[in-house]
C-alpha cells in the first residue's frame, strides 16, 4: 500500500504539526520525564517529512522501497514517538508509557524494541555516519530511496559531525538530505555562549555540500527545501533550520531550561489552549 | 616442475600448514569472499595496505570505502551499510579501532546489534617497532565487555581464514583480532573452525594452558618444555573468547591441577580475565595468567618484546612449574 498520508497541503501540514505538538507534550507530561524543548522545535521539519515527503509504510516498516529518517538527535526521541503514532505504526494510546520499564518507547530511541526506528541514537554525533552507510548501501542497490537525518545544533559540536560532513561529501551522497535544527540552545544555554558554532552555513558549504538556510517554522518553506534537496545531484544537501526551541508554546520557547524539563499537569493545560 | 608446485602451494588460499600473519589470510579470505558474496563491503582508515584490505579494494572497488583517518564516522557508516542488507568488514589498527571508536562500537553497532564484522590487524606486542601508541594490549576487554559482540581471536592463518568466513555467515557484530606479525601454523589440516568452540590439543594431569592466538603456539612448545621434565600440561586454542567455550574449560578444570591462560594482552580483562571468571563461579581452581602485566609496551623487534615481557614458552614452563610446587 502506498502511503495514503502524504499530502503537499499546506494546512494540512501544520494541523499535523499542531497535532504532533499536542501528543508530544501529552505524553511528556505523563511520563514526568524527557526532551520537551527540542521536540517541539523540530516538530515541523518532522511532520513534513512523514506527512509529505518520505515514502513509508506504517504497515510494513521494513518495506525495501521506504525512505529512511535518521534522528540524530536521539533525545528528540518524543517527537519521533509522536510521529510514527500518528502516521499509524503503533497504536496512540503506547505513547503513554513513554520512558516506563519493559516499553519499547525507551528514553532514547531503540531500533530493537520499536518498529519505525531506523536505528538507535541517544549518544550525540553519531547520526549522519549511519544516515552515510545506508545512503551508500542504497546506491549500491541501486535503490532510489532517500535518506533523512535531523541533528542539534549544540550536537554539531561533535567531531563525528564534521568527519561525516566529509565522507558525504567525498563520495556524493545526493541521496542524503540533512536538517540542522537551528534552536540556538543547548543544555548549558545559548551555543553561541558554550560553543560557537558559527558560521554554520559557511562550515558545511566549506565541506561541500548544497546548503539552504529556511526558517524551520515556515511549512512552505520546508517543503520547498526539500522539493529542492531532492533536485540536487552529485553532492549531499543540508537544510540549515533556524527555530525556536519550545516552539508552539510561550512559556517555553527560547528557555534553555526546558530542554529536559516536562510540562506540569496545569502548564499542558495552558499549552493545550495556546495550541488550540 | 618444483618451483610451479611450490607456487600452486603458496596459491592454496585455505592456507592450511602455513606461517603467515594472520592479517596475511584476512586480506586473501577477503577477496574469496567478495567474489562468493556480493553483500560484503569493506572499509578502512588510510591503512588499506597494512590491513590488508587493499587487495579486495582493487578488485571491487565499488564495494570498497576509504573512510580517511576518521574511525568513528567509519564505524557509524558501516552500521549503516549493515541496515541496507551489506556485510561490512570495517578494518584499522585494533588500538584506534576499539579504542577510538569504542562508543560508537557500543552504541551503534552493539545496541542495535547491527551485522557488522571489526577485522582489526595490529593487535599486541608484536606490532613490534611502532611502540606503545600502536600496540593495543586492552582491545580484547573492551569489546568483551559488549553486550552482543562475538570476540575472536584466530591463532594462524589456517583460522582466521575460517574465522572470517564464519563471521561473514554469523548475524552480529563480530569482533576479529589479527596481527602484524607471520605465525607458525598451529591447526591440524582437519580443523574446522565454528564461533565458540574451542581446539583442546590435549587436557594436562598437571596443569593445561588456554591459549589464544600467537601464544598457542608458544603454549605447544611450552607443553613439549614441561614433557621433558615429567610435567603433564594440555593446551586448548579459546580462540573464541566470547562466547566463551565453558564445556572445554570445565573439562580441563576437572582434569588439571592448574590452569595457565596465554595472551598477547593485558591480563586485565582478556582472556584470562574471561577464563578466571567463568571457572570461579563454575569450577573453581586455580588460574595463573600470563599475558602483559598492566603496562605499556615499548618499541623493538617483536621477538625480543615477547621475551622482555614474558610472553614466552619458557616463561610459561617457568611457571607452570612454580605454580605446581
Ligand atoms: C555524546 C553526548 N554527549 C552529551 C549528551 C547529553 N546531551 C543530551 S541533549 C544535549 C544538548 C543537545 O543540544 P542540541 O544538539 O542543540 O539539541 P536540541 O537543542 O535540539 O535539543 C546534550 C549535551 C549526549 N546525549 N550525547
Ligand atoms: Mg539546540
Amino acid at each position: 500500500m502506498q502511503s495514503i498520508l502524504n499530502s503537499r497541503d499546506i494546512s494540512y501540514l501544520k494541523e499535523r504539526a499542531r497535532e504532533m505538538r499536542i501528543e508530544i507534550l501529552k505524553m511528556l507530561e505523563k511520563s514526568g520525564s524527557g526532551h520537551t524543548g527540542g521536540s517541539l522545535s523540530a516538530t515541523d521539519i518532522v511532520a513534513a517529512l512523514y506527512f509529505y515527503k518520505m515514502k513509508h509504510r506504517p504497515d510494513n516498516p521494513d518495506w525495501a522501497g521506504r525512505d529512511r529518517f535518521i534522528l540524530s538527535k536521539g533525545h528528540a526521541a518524543p517527537l519521533l514517538y509522536t510521529t510514527l503514532a500518528l502516521t499509524g505504526y503503533f497504536d496512540k494510546s503506547l505513547l503513554d508509557s513513554l520512558r516506563r520499564v519493559g516499553c519499547p518507547l525507551q528514553g532514547h530511541p531503540s531500533s530493537k524494541m520499536l518498529n519505525g526506528v531506523e536505528i538507535s541514537t541517544g549518544s550525540l554525533g553519531q547520526g549522519l555516519s549511519i544516515a552515510n552507510g545506508i545512503a551508500m548501501g542504497l546506491r549500491l542497490d541501486k535503490n532510489p530511496s532517500r535518506v533523512y537525518c535531523l541533528l542539534g545544533d549544540g550536537e554539531t559540536q561533535e567531531g563525528q559531525v564534521w568527519e561525516a560532513a566529509m565522507s558525504a561529501s567525498h563520495y556524493r551522497l545526493d541521496n542524503l538530505c540533512a536538517f540542522v535544527d537551528l534552536n540556538g540552545l543547548q543544555i548549558d544555554g545559548r551555543c553561541c555562549d558554550v560553543m560557537n558554532i558559527e558560521p554554520v552555513g559557511d562550515k558545511w558549504r566549506a565541506f561541500g555540500w548544497h546548503t539552504l538556510s529556511i526558517d524551520g517554522h515556515d511549512m512552505q518553506a520546508i517543503v520547498d527545501a526539500l522539493d529542492e534537496a531532492e533536485k540536487v545531484k552529485g553532492k549531499p544537501c543540508m537544510i540549515l533550520a533556524k527555530t525556536v526551541k519550545g516552539k508552539g508554546v510561550s512559556f517555553f520557547e527560547g528557555k534553555a531550561e526546558y530542554h529536559g524539563v516536562t510540562p506540569t499537569k496545569e502548564e499542558l493545560e495552558l499549552a493545550i489552549k495556546e495550541l488550540s | 616442475m618444483g618451483s610451479r608446485d611450490q607456487e600452486q602451494k603458496t596459491q592454496n588460499t585455505d592456507f592450511a600448514g602455513q606461517a603467515v600473519a594472520t592479517r596475511d589470510a584476512y586480506g586473501a579470505a577477503l577477496l574469496e569472499l567478495g567474489k562468493s558474496n556480493k553483500n560484503i563491503v569493506v572499509l578502512d582508515a588510510d591503512l588499506s595496505g597494512s590491513t590488508k584490505t587493499k587487495g579486495f579494494s582493487k578488485a571491487f572497488p565499488e564495494r570498497f570505502f576509504n573512510m580517511g583517518i576518521s574511525e568513528q564516522d567509519m564505524i557509524g557508516t558501516a552500521g549503516g551499510l549493515s541496515l541496507t542488507g551489506k556485510v561490512p568488514f570495517a578494518s584499522t589498527f585494533a588500538v584506534f579501532e576499539t579504542g577510538r571508536a569504542w562508543e560508537q562500537i557500543r552504541q551503534t553497532l552493539c545496541y542495535s546489534h547491527l551485522n557488522v564484522k571489526l577485522a582489526a590487524t595490529h593487535s599486541g606486542i608484536t606490532v613490534g617497532e611502532d611502540g606503545a601508541s600502536h600496540q593495543s594490549l586492552e582491545d580484547i576487554a573492551l569489546m568483551r565487555v559488549l553486550p552482543g559482540m562475538t570476540v575472536i581471536v584466530p591463532a594462524d592463518g589456517f583460522e582466521t581464514k575460517q574465522a572470517i568466513d564464519a563471521a561473514a555467515e554469523f548475524e552480529g557484530p563480530v569482533y576479529i583480532r589479527l596481527g602484524r606479525s607471520k605465525v607458525p601454523a598451529v591447526m591440524p589440516k582437519d580443523y574446522k573452525f565454528q564461533i565458540g568452540k574451542a581446539y583442546t590439543y590435549s587436557l594436562g594431569k598437571d596443569a593445561t594452558i588456554v591459549a589464544a592466538g600467537i601464544m598457542v603456539s608458544a603454549a605447544l612448545e611450552a607443553k613439549e618444555i614441561l614433557s621433558k621434565e615429567g610435567i603433564d600440561a594440555g593446551v586448548i586454542n579459546m580462540s573464541t573468547i566470547k562466547p566463551l567455550d565453558g564445556g572445554a574449560l570445565l573439562a580441563a578444570a576437572d582434569k588439571s591441577k592448574l590452569i595457565l591462560t596465554a595472551e598477547e594482552h593485558s591480563i586485565i580483562g582478556g582472556l584470562g580475565s574471561a577464563v578466571a571468571e567463568f571457572l570461579s563461579e563454575n569450577h573453581p581452581v586455580k588460574v595463573v595468567k600470563i599475558g602483559m602485566r598492566d603496562t605499556f609496551g615499548c618499541s623493538g623487534p617483536p621477538k625480543e618484546l615477547l621475551q622482555l615481557y614474558g610472553l614466552t614458552a619458557a616463561n610459561m614452563a617457568e611457571t607452570i612449574k612454580e605454580s605446581l610446587r
